[in-house]
């Protein structure tokens, strides 16, 4: 059985992030490529940050979920290069995460306003989050905590 | 030496580099200052141990004996290791350890971007998917060695001390040696003398901001990343890194 790769992208756009459940892998842009060699499905996946412990996560949730659909022969490739980058984040992934409460990335460097109640005035409280992709910040007048995803 | 060899010596000096550092930042984890601190030190050391899994993954495929990057990390003794001494001094206070940091960020961010030029394209991808890390790496501990050179009297104190205990360690990252020379020839790596000049005015300006003062005399210890002489302290590290590789040969999750 080879099914269509657009049904297979369907079915990988349904497994989530293991630390950002809200979006999947593919809205995280770390699924670069799937092509059909012979009866062996190859999937190309490029980590977000090289030391992200939810890398071989991920590997196993993508393998787990297309042999439930009936895929059996899975080869999944980590391609390193191009580095990937938070442009790869799909608009439906971003809306998102501020949904879950994270603001998304942002070339300024910053997020753009509190991903509660949409405030601008936010300050950074550590560079680092909860997760390798994440930074800590801080809304000035809801006064709570929120994460930013980092741009990279 | 054979271009196979000067390459394999050279993936190892980068990967043991991340390597020890790695492991050293970790040791920091549950019990930093504070817990953003914590959580920031922990990050930095995934980072780091993530770049030594492409380093010395690529390392053990240039050797070509069959060997892993785990191999490569968890079962060569302490005078196979070619980390430059500055990784492997212990933590010291919080202030050592970030002083430790920012002098390694601000070469490597060096480095890694020269290598992003690098005729060998797997050394290429390696160095431009590392170099993301290491920019971050670099705002956070130069910022940091800023405020804290530049705070209190206590703080300002204990900054002027890493530094001028750390200083003399600094050096050595850009010693030229056989490998290198054989790496600029190839077109695989720059000399790393070539990079000291640039690194020098950026820590000069940070240091400057931080109101500390760079040690007038240029000595430098030797003998980390040639493996001729490391410091004790790599010996004590390595007996808690690899104990349970040594204690449970071949043992996986
Ligand atoms: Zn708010």
């Amino acid at each position: 059985m080879r099914p269509e790769l657009a049904q297979i992208w369907d079915w990988l756009d349904a497994v989530p992030d293991p630390e950002i459940p809200v979006i999947s892998v593919v809205d995280l842009g770390i699924v670069r490529d799937v092509a059909w060699h012979g009866d062996m499905l190859e999937i190309a996946v490029t980590p977000t940050y090289s030391g992200c412990p939810a890398t071989s996560v991920i590997a196993m949730d993508i393998e787990t979920a297309l042999r439930n659909r009936g895929v059996s022969d899975i080869r999944i490739k980590t391609q390193i290069a191009p580095a990937w980058t938070t442009d790869w984040l799909s608009e439906k992934g971003r809306a998102k995460l501020v949904e879950y409460g994270i603001a998304p990335p942002r070339a300024a460097g910053g997020p753009e306003s509190c991903p509660r109640c949409g405030s601008k005035s936010v300050s950074k409280v550590s560079q680092f989050g909860s997760t390798p992709c994440k930074a800590h910040w801080r809304c000035g007048d809801c006064l709570e905590p929120f994460d930013y995803f980092k741009c990279i | 030496m054979d271009q196979q060899t000067a390459t394999f010596e050279f993936l190892c000096r980068m990967g043991d580099n991340t390597l020890v550092l790695g492991h050293r930042v970790s040791e920091w984890c549950g019990k930093a200052p504070v817990l953003e601190e914590d959580i920031a030190l922990a990050n930095v050391a995934l980072d780091l141990i993530g770049q030594t899994q492409m380093w010395l993954g690529l390392a053990a495929e240039v050797e070509g004996a069959g060997r892993t990057a785990d191999d490569l990390a968890m079962l060569r003794d302490v005078w196979d290791f070619r980390s430059a001494l500055l990784v492997e001094q212990p933590n010291g206070d919080f202030g050592q350890t970030l002083m430790r940091q920012y002098l390694f960020d601000q070469w490597h961010v060096a480095v890694l971007t020269a290598l992003m030029e690098s005729a060998d394209p797997r050394v290429a991808d390696i160095a431009a998917k590392s170099v993301k890390e290491a920019r971050y790496h670099v705002e956070r501990s130069a910022d940091l060695v800023i405020r804290l050179g530049d705070g209190t009297e206590e703080s300002h104190g204990r900054m002027q001390a890493a530094l001028d205990k750390l200083w003399p360690f600094f050096g050595e990252l850009f010693d030229d040696d056989p490998v290198d020379a054989a790496m600029a020839e190839a077109g695989i790596a720059p000399l790393p003398s070539g990079l000291r000049a640039d690194v020098d005015q950026e820590v000069a300006a940070v240091m400057a901001q931080a109101t500390l003062v760079i040690p007038a005399d240029r000595f430098a210890h030797r003998g980390g990343k040639t493996g001729i002489r490391h410091s004790e302290h790599l010996g004590h590290m390595l007996t808690q890194m690899q104990w349970l590789q040594r204690a449970y040969p071949g043992a996986t999750w």
